[in-house]
């Protein structure tokens, strides 16, 4: 498969050519066997990338990535160290803005809309498309604080109202009964666990319909780790959401689609179940099967 | 290369399962010499040692069970130790089948060797131990283009299934009085007759291994392609 001709790769491992002079093909609706079985509807398409380039300075990081997202899944990026998954997830939410010397060209586009026109808000494009990190990164204020700090800076002054947002926040990121008597207490006190799921459920609390995860788990424990995987399992009903994981068994439990990327390309994406049985790609196989990387 | 340790286990487990397969090739012809010279002796010794096999089988399959707990293996090597897995019970079964029908001679007396039936029994069970063979290298050398060759000679077994059965309804309606040996022999070919299906099933999981599709050339069903592209 040679990326450099502009085929956008679909969900379901058909190959679409992408035509420069064309709309970048929103209505096109995928059909997608996913981890959880064949889905019976059509997939809308949330996030597409149209031929995207991305430079740090003289270096090349993405080369020619043409892919669409589908709404209400969780995808997941996987490929060794350097490949090029985590700055993909950063270009979703403009991210790599705040990268010196850093380049796209090509597009990238939610729900149609073009989000590096002029025209774009940033702050509202993070408030849609939230973003939790490696490292739990809570704020060194309450629990409480932590999950209105958004809501505030975007006019919610209701007590009220926030009240409300924080015991649904914290209830979707299955945190609400560990810390309902607590919510006053310093969130440093919290486990590494309980914070990343405070992440979690701050990220949850501007209301976005994207959440991007960069390797979430991978310094947690064990336990952890399956609380906030079956916690992306209930996420999927409302969010899309998009994973870069290292853990080839993590993205192989809970990702409906997973995408190999390799020294900046795309080199498979496709249903997660043909993934991890038979990928159609030699380097996928030799990747996932702890080849190389 | 990453997984040294892992890749000498899957080869490991390969060559533990082909010596598995030695072992029942050699339980088929004397199953065959059984058959052609009447030694009593020798269709006991065979129906009295199946749990040799057994004993493979169980040692294979824990392998197989150890390997998925602590390697955790995807794709390819996910294949080769599933496909092991489903190969080891086929390849128990063909050797539960020699057993079975030296028992036959042995508690019921033995066949007459020269009578037609026999011949064509013995005939067939040559061409099930070459499918099996075939079955064992093909797994060994991961050749679909063996596996699928195999279909075409169950075929011939199941052709000559009938014409056995034929044969000994023929010779019941002949002479009754020898009803009891007769269905001896109906039991034998149809023992013969499943083992030309365990070679079969063994194929099929040598397409699965390589191409990761699981077709069912015991029906005639439409075969993948044989490219060949995943890990060693």
């Amino acid at each position: 498969m040679n990326l450099q001709t502009k085929i956008a790769v679909r969900p379901d491992g058909s190959q679409t050519p992408v035509h420069q002079d064309l709309p970048f093909q929103q209505d096109q609706e995928a059909k997608i066997q996913t981890a959880y079985g064949k889905l019976s509807g059509k997939e809308k398409i949330k996030i597409g990338m149209q031929n995207l380039d991305l430079y740090y300075g003289d270096f090349q990081a993405l080369k020619g990535i043409n892919m669409e997202i589908p709404e209400n899944r969780v995808t997941a990026f996987i490929g060794p160290s350097g490949c090029g998954k985590s700055t993909c997830l950063k270009t979703l939410n403009r991210m790599n803005d705040l990268v010196e010397n850093c380049r796209i060209t090509g597009k990238v586009t939610i729900d149609g809309e073009d989000i590096y026109a002029p025209r774009t808000d940033v702050t509202l494009l993070r408030k849609r498309a939230g973003m939790v990190f490696q490292k739990a990164n809570p704020f060194p204020m309450s629990i409480y604080d932590n999950v209105t700090y958004g809501p505030k800076i975007h006019g919610v002054k209701n007590k009220a109202k926030l009240d409300e947002i924080v015991e649904t926040s914290l209830q979707a990121a299955a945190l609400w009964d560990e810390v309902k008597d607590r919510l006053k207490k310093s969130a440093l006190s919290l486990s590494g666990g309980q914070q990343q799921r405070l992440c979690i459920a701050r990220t949850l609390a501007v209301k976005p319909d994207i959440l991007l995860m960069d390797e979430p788990t991978s310094a947690l424990d064990p336990i952890s780790t399956l609380k906030i995987e079956d916690l992306m399992g209930d996420l999927r009903k409302e969010y899309t959401v998009i994973i870069v994981t290292h853990n080839m068994q993590q993205a192989a439990r809970i990702a409906d689609n997973t995408a190999f990327f390799l020294l900046g390309q795309l080199v498979e994406y496709t249903n997660t179940t043909d993934m991890f049985n038979n990928p159609a790609d030699e380097r996928t196989e030799r990747y996932i099967t702890g080849r190389f990387g | 290369m990453a997984r040294k340790y892992f890749d000498q286990e899957l080869k490991s487990l390969t060559k533990k399962i082909t010596e598995m397969g030695d072992a029942i090739q050699s339980r088929i012809e004397l199953t065959i010499q059984t058959l052609r010279t009447g030694n009593v002796e020798l269709a006991r010794k065979v129906a009295g040692s199946d749990s040799v096999i057994d004993r493979m089988e169980h040692e294979n399959e824990k392998l197989c069970m150890n390997l998925i707990a602590s390697q955790q293996p995807i794709a390819g090597d996910l294949r080769i130790i599933a496909a092991s897995l489903k190969i080891l019970t086929d390849m128990e079964r063909e050797a539960d089948q020699c057993a079975d029908i030296c028992e036959i001679l042995v508690t019921s007396g033995m066949a007459d060797s020269q009578r037609l039936p026999v011949n064509h029994i013995v005939n067939t069970l040559e061409t099930v131990q070459d499918m099996f063979s075939s079955a064992m290298d093909s797994y060994l050398s991961r050749d679909v283009q063996q596996a699928r060759r195999i279909c075409m000679a169950d075929d011939a077994v199941d052709a000559a299934f009938g014409k056995v059965v034929l044969e000994v309804s023929s010779a019941i309606a002949h002479n009754p009085e020898q009803v009891m040996h007769d269905v001896d022999l109906l039991f034998m070919i149809k023992y013969v007759e499943r083992m030309g299906d365990h070679a079969t099933n063994i194929a099929e999981w040598v397409i699965y291994l390589v191409t990761g599709e699981h077709p069912d050339l015991n029906d005639g069903e439409e075969m993948p392609a044989a490219g060949y592209k995943g890990s060693d």
